[in-house]
């Protein structure tokens, strides 16, 4: 960014040296067990617990449970699906589209977000293997030599959607790991027991840091950031077409690709914030995050957000000039059917609010910030739950209109994933550097080798 | 700071490596390998029944016709299992007081049906009908196998999926004239065969294209 308008700050607070920024980030996996992470961990658990019953029952009773219907065929499962996969987003975001744009402010942030996106796909994994109905048979879903004689439906979307996330899952998952792999070495080196020494030794595969190793590790680690790009926007448009290749008014629009992509870059960073924001303040690393990362993650959501608006406005606009009634009905639909106020909630919490991001005040208010990202959490999951429910509800045929309403098992399947997703990050602040020890050293001054020159 | 490793563990990581690709690659193809043997499918595998009878006994060496005892298979989906009264036919005159007979003389006395044990048991969800495939020239040896030559019969075929399919998909290769449907040694070369078979195909009507519906078989 070239002279910014207003003095940002540093993206890491002064007075560091090589040796402080290890001490503080690995202090926080290396020392004793803090109590408040007990508590939180606790707490996650105890939510991970009831996504186990849940699950249960409906391994043992079947989707009954579920508030889904005809018409209502998708509900939860795919609202929280869609909901989790596009948190997801914004770690290769920040990991690969801003590396490869030298974007250096990323660094603090990226391991966070690239664990957090792990997590959140491996929450939105689940979700369409448990509505499968028949989950043990989910791996019908790959296209292996089956004693069936048959190949998956490769002209669905469905089918689309298993190779685009469980791609996203492993390059995020190699991605990651190889991005810890200097970090981990750190780890062993300084670990003071010997399981925690093998441990992290194991999982460092040997690094000893020669110009070889980092050569390499360069080298790996740019190839995988430009297997990763593609891959930001190639996901979510997957996901939007398993609505858009659908005939449903309200799914089949080609705006959807951009627009859940954007929507879906809205989400994560929203769910960045919400995550750094309380960890930052608890370990006290505000050096590291400082405020113009937050500053510069609440202007990419303000950027996002008004794309995701945009393709509000589109839908409607749409509706009127396609001069399609079932389209136009859909609209009034949502404006004024049964489901009117999660419609307009949603354009409150997803719309309204993020304006506020216009004003440098707000974005630098940690706690009014902390707010108006959680207002998008919610109305990202209110989108999801509009574009699913509101539109199958009532499609062409009135005589096959209907309601829904999820049960105490769809929330508690919601619930119950957030509390794994809690439960891993929580594992992974304990056991795992948070933030990439070894990018943060090469942003302090001491770093910038200057070249004699002759 | 010592050593955590031995030399010997950068060996150990690199076969670790080449042990989860070939490791898995090997697990895999013994899954698959597995799940298409007799022991899943049951075929190859003879049947101990409550009276012992050989088709090969009574089909080949004494010349009776598959259609004397399993008398639907041209109008019905089920072949149909003899009653004892078609075993009692023959065996209130020969083999009237053999001991091993004595499972199909009581079933006649106390009329009990003999607990025969299935040998082609196709899941629930298939529907098969064995008329249509002979009326459209298809042999009993081409699922069967030479029933002819087994004393205890066994299922020939896996019944899997991809066998039916490898028919449904290819009806050419397998169809035969009309004559020669209980004919258990037909066999014809297979040039003559495809030749043959594309013909046949025709004279049958048999809309190839449909054969792989979904509700061919699964209504």
């Amino acid at each position: 960014m070239s002279a910014p308008a207003r003095d940002l700050g540093p993206i890491i607070g002064p007075g560091h040296t090589f040796e402080t920024v290890t001490d503080k980030i690995a202090a926080v996996v290396l020392s004793e067990t803090r109590k408040g992470w007990m508590l939180g961990f606790g707490i996650s658990f105890v939510l991970l617990t009831i996504f186990l019953q849940c699950v249960a029952v409906l391994f043992v009773r079947g989707i009954g449970i579920w508030g889904i219907n005809i018409p209502v065929g998708w509900g939860f499962d795919i609202i929280n699906f869609v909901w989790w996969i596009g948190i997801g987003h914004a770690g290769t975001l920040i990991s690969a589209i801003l590396l490869l744009f030298r974007q250096t402010w990323r660094t603090s942030i990226n391991r966070f977000a690239e664990a957090m996106t792990l997590f959140a796909v491996a929450c939105a994994g689940l979700y369409p293997i448990l509505h499968l109905g028949r989950p043990w048979l989910f791996y019908w879903l790959l296209p292996y030599p089956n004693a069936m004689g048959m190949w998956p439906n490769f002209r669905s979307p469905l089918m689309w959607d298993v190779f685009a996330v469980s791609t996203y899952a492993t390059v995020s998952a190699l991605f990651w790991f190889v991005g810890l792999i200097p970090d981990l070495a750190t780890l062993r080196d300084r670990s003071t027991s010997r399981v925690g020494r093998i441990i992290y030794g194991i999982l460092a595969m040997g690094w000893r840091g020669s110009a070889r190793h980092w050569n390499r590790y360069e080298t790996a680690y740019l190839l995988l950031a430009g297997l990763s790009t593609p891959l930001v926007v190639s996901v979510h448009s997957v996901v939007s077409f398993d609505f858009a290749v659908g005939i449903i008014p309200g799914w089949h629009a080609t705006i959807f690709p951009p627009y859940f992509v954007a929507g879906a870059i809205y989400a994560g960073f929203a769910m960045v914030l919400t995550l750094t924001i309380p960890l930052r303040r608890y370990y006290g690393l505000e050096d590291f995050i400082t405020m113009r990362h937050i500053n510069y993650m609440a202007r990419v959501m303000l950027a996002t957000g008004l794309v995701v608006a945009y393709g509000y406005l589109m839908e409607i606009f749409m509706a009127w000039y396609s001069g399609n009634p079932f389209e136009s009905f859909m609209v009034k639909n949502r404006l004024t059917g049964p489901y009117s106020t999660l419609y307009a909630a949603l354009i409150v919490t997803n719309v309204v609010i993020p304006q506020l991001l216009w004003f440098q005040r707000v974005r630098t208010n940690i706690p009014l910030l902390f707010a108006v990202a959680m207002s998008i959490n919610v109305g990202m999951w209110l989108e999801r739950y509009v574009i699913i429910v509101v539109s199958l509800h009532r499609d062409f045929l009135p005589s096959s209109w209907g309601m829904y309403a999820g049960t105490i098992y769809d929330y508690g399947t919601f619930i119950g994933t957030i509390g794994l997703f809690l439960t891993l990050l929580f594992l992974f602040i304990r056991l795992l550097p948070m933030i990439s020890i070894f990018e943060m050293r090469t942003l302090l001054p001491e770093a910038k080798v200057k070249e004699k020159h002759a | 700071m010592s050593q955590i490793f031995h030399r010997s563990a950068n060996a150990l990581a690199r076969a670790t490596i080449f042990g989860a690709v070939f490791g898995l690659g090997v697990l895999g193809y013994g899954g698959m390998l597995l799940n298409r043997s007799g022991y899943v499918t049951g075929a190859h595998v003879a049947i101990e029944q409550p009276v012992p009878f050989s088709h090969k006994h009574h089909a080949n060496e004494l010349g009776i016709d598959c259609r004397y005892c399993h008398t639907t298979v041209e109008v019905s989906s089920a072949a149909g299992i003899p009653p004892t009264k078609t075993c009692m036919n023959c065996h209130s005159q020969i083999w009237a007081d053999s001991p091993t007979l004595e499972p199909v003389r009581a079933s006649f006395r106390t009329d009990q049906s003999i607990p025969w044990i299935k040998v082609h048991d196709l899941p629930d969800f298939v529907y098969f009908d064995h008329s249509i495939h002979v009326a459209k020239g298809i042999g009993c040896a081409s699922c069967h196998g030479r029933v002819d030559q087994m004393n205890l019969t066994w299922q020939e075929n896996s019944l899997q999926m991809e066998w039916c399919l490898n028919c449904h998909r290819h009806p050419e290769a397998f169809v035969r004239p009309k004559a020669e449907v209980f004919n258990m040694a037909y066999k014809l070369p297979r040039r003559a065969q495809e030749a043959l078979g594309v013909r046949l195909v025709e004279e049958y009507d048999v809309h190839k294209e449909q054969l792989t519906n979904c509700s061919i078989c699964h209504r």
